[in-house]
């Protein structure tokens, strides 16, 4: 058990896991849509009083807050007890790369990111300021111009087969292939 | 348990996406570039279940804990709100490797630099809030 729970757990594992999440949160009244909680953040903020669009009661959506609150402390307990704090295995030739863009392979203590970008030192170069605040600004935007992000259509949206949550999700690929493909390796040599 | 239901539930969802390193930007990189298999299982299988799950429920008419059957508001129909609003968004996913739920597993990680990436998504959002009425939807 033990030595299941330190592995890197499959899609096999995952993918029915974040299923059952998905139904839980509806049988408790919820649903599971992750950027939604961004809106009711900025309306427990106060947002409501310059925008009409947060104007609402937070208290209606705060189990998404609390589910928010959780998952930062499912991050922690994963990470702190539960990883055997090995590099993250991907394909070799995702490796070579990214290397040849001038990023590090995945590092050896099992941190999921590449430190070099998404760290506070990071953050202080041009490409980290792009990556980590351009990137976070667009997720915001785009999830709620998109009405949802991964969870919300392409979890939630297809499983009730929405035609809307089907181009969506298009559009997830679009923006990332276009990101990936063309766009990264000249922001990476930034 | 009104509440810590879903606080339990979070923890869940977070120890999955660590777990199986969704939450990884090289992960993320490897799925746009085709070179794994990875994250499409996850999502794939997911979906597949989700579909048969959410299925059932309508056909059943299961009812929340709260008494309520569980109702699917469908979202209405548009293209480019969708396609546009979801190309903005993908741009966002391979530049940070994380949509918001994994931004804040990430933060759980130890990764607190993702704190500004979440600062900047609400501000995203909020600027979206602000301009909405301007927007093609």
């Amino acid at each position: 058990m033990i030595e299941f729970l330190s592995q890197p757990w499959p899609w096999y594992v995952a993918g029915p896991a974040i299923a059952l999440v998905m139904f839980l949160l509806l049988w408790f009244g919820g649903e599971f849509g992750v950027s939604a909680s961004l809106r009711s953040g900025l309306c427990m903020m106060g947002a409501g009083k310059k925008c009409e669009f947060f104007d609402f009661d937070w208290r209606r959506d705060i189990w998404n807050i609390l589910f928010v609150l959780g998952v930062v402390i499912g991050g922690f307990i994963a990470f702190q007890f539960l990883m055997q704090h090995q590099a993250v295995d991907i394909n070799p030739a995702t490796v070579q790369h990214l290397n040849d863009l001038g990023v590090e392979s995945p590092p050896d203590d099992g941190t999921l990111v590449p430190t070099s970008i998404f760290s506070w030192e990071g953050f202080l170069s041009v490409k980290g300021i792009i990556l980590i605040a351009l990137g976070g600004f667009f997720v915001g935007f785009g999830s709620r111009y998109a009405g949802g992000c991964t969870s919300g259509h392409a979890i939630s949206g297809l499983s009730n087969l929405q035609l809307p949550s089907l181009i969506a999700v298009i559009g997830f690929f679009i923006g990332g292939l276009l990101m990936s493909w063309l766009i990264l390796p000249f922001i990476l040599q930034l | 348990m009104k509440y810590l239901k879903f606080i339990l539930l979070g923890i869940l969802f977070g120890i999955v996406a660590t777990k199986s390193e969704i939450i990884s930007w090289y992960r993320i990189q490897e799925m746009f570039r085709f070179e794994s298999f990875h994250m499409y299982g996850v999502i794939g299988s997911a979906v597949v279940l989700g579909v048969i799950i959410v299925a059932l429920i309508k056909q059943y008419k299961l009812k929340n804990i709260q008494g309520d059957v569980i109702q699917f508001n469908p979202k209405a129909m548009s293209v480019p709100r969708y396609l546009i609003g979801g190309t903005i968004f993908g741009l966002g996913w391979a530049m940070t490797g994380a949509c918001p739920g994994p931004m804040f597993t990430l933060v759980g990680n130890g990764v607190l630099v993702m704190l500004v990436a979440v600062a900047f998504a609400l501000l995203g959002t909020y600027v979206y809030g602000l301009l909405r009425d301007k927007l093609p939807h």
